[in-house]
């Protein structure tokens, strides 16, 4: 099998290494598949593959027509729209023109600049308040540890509510400040525990080696864990910014003046219930009719997936090994 | 709360058995510890107080973001006005949640949120299951790395985003209505339509997650020793015989788990999912518990009501995650904590 050996010893040497920096997870291993069938198995019977080919097709279809036909529709003319009456499914007249329009320093490019700013900031604070915190917790029978775990572990089972959680933020006078949108979602135990569980598995020689270097906890953290938990950091922050990115309820609750409105309310109030957008700054206002502006509103769909599909291969390679370790989310 | 916290301190124990013995095994801890020496809480605080420091801002924010809110649920027993605040308005017992329990709407909500539980357990559930099996009897890395690839994506979008591209495919002026109206069929709207609600938010719901879903079987598919398929393969057990007694039971502990958190999470249903078509089809189909305390309270300004429903709800969550982890146990499974 010459693409076998080929593909198996970078995995193999990663591996390997993975091993001696003790980032192994504690679980048994996962097995690497061979490639290829093996010579047990009975060969399949040409209907059975047509048939599983069938089913994945039909699976990968049911996620990407969708998303094609948007994505064609927000580059395609206005009247092209109304000669198919909806989505253009077949490629005919293209244009820049929707996103031109919607990027021209309207109400859509200004909730795309605030969604993107409090995506930021959030996951930067939430990832070293996270982080911080998993590596704290890391060491059981450190000094309080057990009751710091416990307030932890109690917001996981028990919510406040969103009545209280409302009253609280609207007390502290947050409504219509970005805080609001950051502040009550910060720290989420859940990724917490994943970063420990993560942390955990780190080989305590390597760690205690430092120690005896002089390394305080603080360089540890920063010169030894985080260079060694790449692939769940990388899981983390992806799920903490698409949280910040995707979240349109928090900004229903603390943002009144529209025009400080994210994107997915945006999104939510022009394109899903045909409101006119507020501000003026509605470029179809002249048009009438039910479709009017259609690719203008397929392209601001688009505008609010195409952060998520700049990020999502780079940690997708991730997601096993991230997510796998610490435990599952979602 | 006790039996998690509880089984959560017998693993914290555990950890720190472990680490003790450790300590004790020569080399293994490069600075042990002479055993006749208790450490003291001053030597303990100087050796840690950098830990117990990093995890002040998280426990900060915490506290105020969770814990503070959670006093907050005393406006469920007053008769809370913004104007009065905490300290002003006066404290009435239980009248509010009498009122909770009495009110159709609220009932009403509650079997609406039970139902697409329900609904969704039979047929959502199994989805992810199906997939993987299939995926991973799939040899080509390439095209299973594809298909993952693909088929994870649309957790990542968001719930404004994935009831607008439905409405743009199924609605009334849908890409399926468009198609068949123009070749003499008469469409339909699938968004308004009270009646299909049930299973519009399931198909949502599986075009979402289903596919993220496969991530946790595949993980526990590939710790399948591929040496126990050969054994049976070369007893003579063919494809299915195989899926049904080696593949299936290594699934087995994922999806008892599985089930069980689903259970105790039995009164939360997609809240952003179904607050953004509640308009289209109707509170009748669509008001469940979560979307009910947000429109008594924040909408229409009875806050202690809404807080006493709400309050209700986290309680019977709390009993019902320690209900499944009890049930966990039973089962054999290492409950919700260790997941």
């Amino acid at each position: 099998m010459s693409t076998g050996t080929s593909e198996s010893t970078a995995p193999a040497a990663v591996t390997a290494a993975a091993r001696r920096a003790g980032v192994g997870p504690s679980s048994p291993r996962r097995r690497r598949r061979p490639a290829g069938r093996p010579v047990w198995e009975e060969p399949p019977s040409r209907l059975g593959l047509a048939l599983k080919g069938l089913v994945l097709v039909l699976v990968v279809l049911a996620v990407a027509f969708p998303l094609y036909t948007v994505v064609l529709t927000s580059f395609s003319t206005q009247a092209e729209t109304i000669r198919t009456g909806g989505l253009v499914v077949v490629p005919g007249e293209l244009t820049l023109e929707a996103y031109r329009q919607i990027l021209s320093g309207g109400v859509v490019t200004r909730a795309a600049v605030v969604s993107v700013g409090i995506t930021a900031v959030g996951t930067v604070l939430s990832m070293v308040v996270s982080v911080m915190a998993a590596y704290g917790l890391s060491r059981p029978g450190s000094l309080l540890h057990t009751p710091l775990l416990f307030v932890f572990l109690v917001t996981m089972f028990f919510g406040a509510g969103l009545i209280p959680t409302y009253l609280l933020v609207s007390g502290l006078g947050l409504i219509d400040s970005y805080w609001a949108l950051i502040l009550p979602g910060a720290v989420s135990a859940f990724n917490v525990l994943i970063l420990r569980n993560f942390f955990m598995g780190i080989d305590g020689s390597i760690l205690d080696a430092a120690r005896i270097d002089g390394a305080g906890e603080w360089r540890i953290l920063l010169r030894i864990v985080i260079p060694l938990s790449g692939a769940v950091l990388a899981v983390v922050a992806l799920f903490y910014g698409v949280g910040y990115f995707n979240a349109f309820f928090n900004a229903v609750l603390y943002i009144n003046d529209n025009a400080k409105w994210p994107l997915q309310l945006v999104l939510r109030s022009y394109v899903l219930q045909g409101v006119a957008l507020p501000g003026g700054g509605d470029p179809t206002s002249s048009v009438s009719g039910a479709v009017a502006g259609l690719p203008i509103k397929m392209a601001v769909v688009v505008l609010a997936v195409v952060p998520i599909l700049l990020v999502y291969p780079f940690v997708q390679r991730h997601f096993t090994k991230g997510v796998i370790f610490g435990a599952i989310k979602g | 709360m006790s039996t998690s916290l509880e089984q959560a301190s017998a693993e914290v124990d555990r950890a720190e058995e472990e680490l003790a013995s450790q300590r004790r095994r020569p080399g293994a801890r490069s600075a042990p510890v002479p055993q006749q020496r208790r450490r003291t809480l001053r030597t303990r605080w100087r050796r840690d107080r950098s830990l117990v420091l990093m995890t002040l801002p998280a426990v900060a924010l915490l506290a105020v973001f969770a814990y503070v809110p959670m006093l907050g649920n005393i406006a469920a027993f007053q008769q809370y006005s913004p104007y009065a605040g905490f300290l002003q308005s006066p404290l009435v017992g239980f009248s509010n949640f009498a009122r909770v329990f009495t009110n159709p709407a609220f009932l009403n909500s509650v079997v609406n949120t039970l139902t697409i539980t329900v609904f969704q357990l039979v047929f959502y559930f199994p989805v992810p299951i199906v997939l993987a099996l299939l995926l991973n009897s799939v040899i080509s890395p390439r095209v299973r790395v594809l298909v993952q690839s693909v088929v994870y994506l649309p957790h990542f979008f968001s719930w404004v985003l994935v009831v607008t591209v439905f409405q743009q495919i199924l609605g009334g002026a849908g890409l399926v209505s468009q198609t068949l109206r123009a070749h003499g069929y008469s469409g339909f709207d699938l968004m308004t339509n009270p009646d299909t609600f049930l299973l519009l938010i399931t198909m949502q719901s599986i075009w979402k997650d289903a596919g993220w879903g496969i991530i946790i079987f595949l993980a526990a598919l590939s710790t399948v020793d591929p040496a126990l398929h050969e054994a049976a393969a070369s007893d003579g057990a063919g494809r299915w015989r195989r899926m049904w007694h080696i593949t299936l039971p290594a699934l087995r502990p994922v999806v008892v788990l599985l089930l069980i958190l689903r259970l105790g999470d039995a009164l939360t249903v997609g809240f952003e999912q179904l607050i953004l078509q509640r308009e289209a089809v109707g509170a009748e189909v669509s008001e469940v518990v979560d979307t009910f305390v947000y429109y008594q309270g924040v909408v229409y300004g009875d806050w202690s009501f809404a807080a006493a429903a709400g309050l209700v709800k986290g309680l019977v969550s709390l009993a019902l995650v320690m209900g499944a982890n009890k049930l966990a146990h039973v089962f054999g499974e290492s409950g919700v904590y260790q997941r």
